[in-house]
């Protein structure tokens, strides 16, 4: 258990929580403004490594596949809000639930008759590929330390949008009162189909990175999308501090969980024990933190007190 | 239009008629298929106490599904084996006895509600969807990991579980057993929501500070229809492994909790026989349609599509005329 193997743990945890981040920004956004519960969301990521793998493939450019990631989740995006997500706004969350569920239904398996059960694979560009040095004398993967600058940088111009421009002013008004700014003249719906969109090809993105370490299959977004729930509901919901900083936890939890558990547990019991028995409690190790964290704040870190 | 109670009456009959149909063609695989609609009726049921009457939309059922399912097999595991499933405080043998299996199922899935429900009644709304999938899936990954009992392979067991003074082996004795339980149970869940507690539930579902008011406790209310739903979905969970003679992480799955939900709505949210009618027309989509292309799940995702955004109600409030399940 040396400083070495800790810190590329905790890159890698915070690599993991930064994807994580993306997603989980995308749904607390469209539930913030929307009050929509999307589980489809999770189609979009796997949209969006599907077009970057197809992508890649015929071009060989990794840059195009992540161009080819991002507009075709902002386009299905765009016409999922058009044509289903529209006319759920005013059901209730079930309806949501099933209306959305019925997507990925139709998601997966079009997807599924379209490419097929196997994998595809989105390979690493030879300018990212190889480790690279850190100060300390540390081997990191070039692509995981990108992983996190682009996720970072798209976090940050994702605080600026929001906060800084007119359509961020809009947004964030959509979340406070909805009749007021259609009174002030914006168009509401065209505002909703910008924001659905704008998740949609965050969470495309994500789905092209992660990609290219994981292999690209049907299914590959519901995990994501499930532990993007974990975080909005640590985080509080429709709060994107929340998000970034629950992504982050839950991203450490899971990586540093799994490793250092057993290796806990092999200080009380004998070795086999601890591998087996820390391995399933790391597993959990995250739905713990979040029990904890509801019994002690039922709305999230930073989620409005209701 | 048809009265929704001739509605429920056919319904009823179909799973009475088809199967003494195939016993007299002499057709097992039919017995099987409805044995399955029996069950993922019963898992529905079940849900349906928390959703339908609690209006709790819960995405993490599978979690009593497959407890229910993995307390079958740890217990036939272990008499198949030889070996107590555990030693110390004291000692517990394994079974192949199917009250002793279904007490088990029930009284764990019934444990786990009550954590779960504690926990994620804290909240509501959106939150609880989200919370419940979680949890879900925390139990998911937790039997993948849990290489004792198989991990990711699951568990086989080689002998169907016993019955006394039935023949469990014969489909229909095993049909029989698992439709005579669907009866009880729908029979209990139409008593408790006419009962004191149901009234109470559903007004709590509707206006809980009104409910407050009167003096009940609200969230309390709510828990105990979550334990019930999970202690009845751990049921179906165990007759489900039974059924299979194979547990599997997968009855742990998203899409397992998707399913359940899914039965409600095709049938009818909040209605007596919704679940069993939706868990019906599953079953026989799935053999229909799973027949005739392998991707039929894009077929069941649009008419799921069409059910919720146009047709409220499910095929019942379709069939019988009224949207409206509660009076």
């Amino acid at each position: 258990m040396s400083f070495i193997l800790l810190v590329e743990q905790i890159l890698n945890g915070l690599q993991f929580g930064i994807m994580l981040f993306l997603m989980a920004a995308g749904l607390t956004l469209i539930f913030g403004v929307m009050g929509l519960i999307n589980l489809a969301h999770g189609s979009l990521y796997m949209i969006g490594a599907f077009a970057a793998a197809t992508v890649a493939g015929y071009t060989g450019s990794f840059v195009l596949a992540l161009a080819a990631a991002l507009a075709a989740a902002a386009i299905v995006g765009a016409i999922v809000e058009l044509v289903v997500i529209r006319r759920l706004y005013d059901k209730d969350h079930l309806d949501q639930v099933l209306a959305t569920f019925a997507l990925i239904l139709i998601f997966s398996e079009g997807t599924r008759w379209l490419f097929g059960s196997f994998p595809l694979f989105l390979d690493i560009p030879d300018y990212l590929s190889g480790p690279v040095t850190l100060p300390g004398g540390i081997q990191y993967p070039l692509y995981r330390l990108f992983l996190i600058v682009v996720g970072l940088l798209i976090a940050i111009g994702l605080g600026a949008l929001i906060t800084k421009t007119r359509i961020g002013i809009q947004i964030r008004a959509g979340e406070n009162d909805r009749e007021m700014i259609a009174a002030l003249g914006i168009d509401i719906s065209r505002l909703y189909t910008l924001v659905f969109a704008l998740g949609a090809g965050l969470a495309g993105i994500a789905g092209a990175l992660v990609g290219a370490i994981q292999s690209v299959q049907v299914g590959m977004g519901e995990p994501v999308l499930i532990l993007a729930f974990v975080v909005i509901v640590i985080g509080g919901i429709g709060s994107m501090k929340g998000a970034l900083i629950g992504a982050i936890l839950v991203g450490l939890t899971d990586t540093l969980g799994g490793i250092f558990l057993p290796e806990l547990l092999k200080l009380f019991t004998d070795p086999a024990t601890a591998t087996s028995v820390g391995s399933s409690l790391a597993s959990m190790a995250i739905y713990i933190l979040m029990g904890a964290i509801l019994i002690w704040r039922p709305t999230g870190l930073f989620g409005a007190k209701s | 239009m048809i009265a929704e109670r001739y509605l429920n009456a056919a319904i009823l009959a179909i799973f009475f008629v088809v199967p003494a149909w195939a016993w007299w063609a002499n057709e097992p695989f039919t017995i099987t298929l409805m044995t399955r609609a029996a069950i993922f009726a019963l898992a529905a049921v079940g849900l349906n106490v928390a959703l339908g009457l609690g209006g709790l939309v819960s995405l993490g059922h599978a979690a009593f599904f497959g407890i229910g399912g993995y307390a079958m097999g740890i217990l036939a595991f272990h008499a198949q084996t030889v070996t107590p499933v555990m030693e110390w405080p004291f000692v517990i043998e394994g079974t192949k006895s199917m009250p002793v299996i279904w007490l088990t199922a029930i009284v764990l899935s019934a444990l786990a509600a009550l954590v779960i429900g504690h926990l994620s009644l804290r909240t509501s709304g959106v939150y609880f969807i989200m919370i419940t999938l979680a949890f879900g899936q925390m139990f998911f990954f937790f039997s993948i990991s849990w290489s004792a009992y198989g991990g990711e392979d699951g568990l086989s067991i080689w002998v169907r579980n016993d019955f006394p003074g039935l023949n469990t082996l014969q489909p229909i004795q095993f049909y029989g057993l698992c439709l005579a339980i669907l009866c009880a149970v729908l029979w209990f869940t139409s008593r408790l929501a006419r009962s004191p507690f149901g009234l109470a539930l559903n007004a709590a579902r509707q206006v809980p500070q009104r409910v407050e008011t009167v003096g009940l406790n609200a969230t309390r209310l709510k828990l105990v229809a979550f334990v019930i739903s999970g202690a009845i979905t751990g049921l179906a969970g165990a007759l489900f492994a039974d059924l299979n003679r194979f547990v599997s992480p997968t009855m742990f799955s998203w899409q397992m909790s998707g399913e359940i939900m899914v039965f409600i709505i095709i049938g009818g949210v909040a209605r007596l026989f919704g679940p069993v009618a939706g868990a019906l027309v599953f079953v026989a989509l799935e053999h229909f349609l799973g027949g005739l292309s392998d991707y039929w799940l894009v077929y069941l995702g649009a008419l799921l599509l069409l059910i919720v955004l146009f047709g409220r109600g499910g095929l019942i409030g379709i069939v019988s005329g009224r949207e409206k399940a509660h009076g």
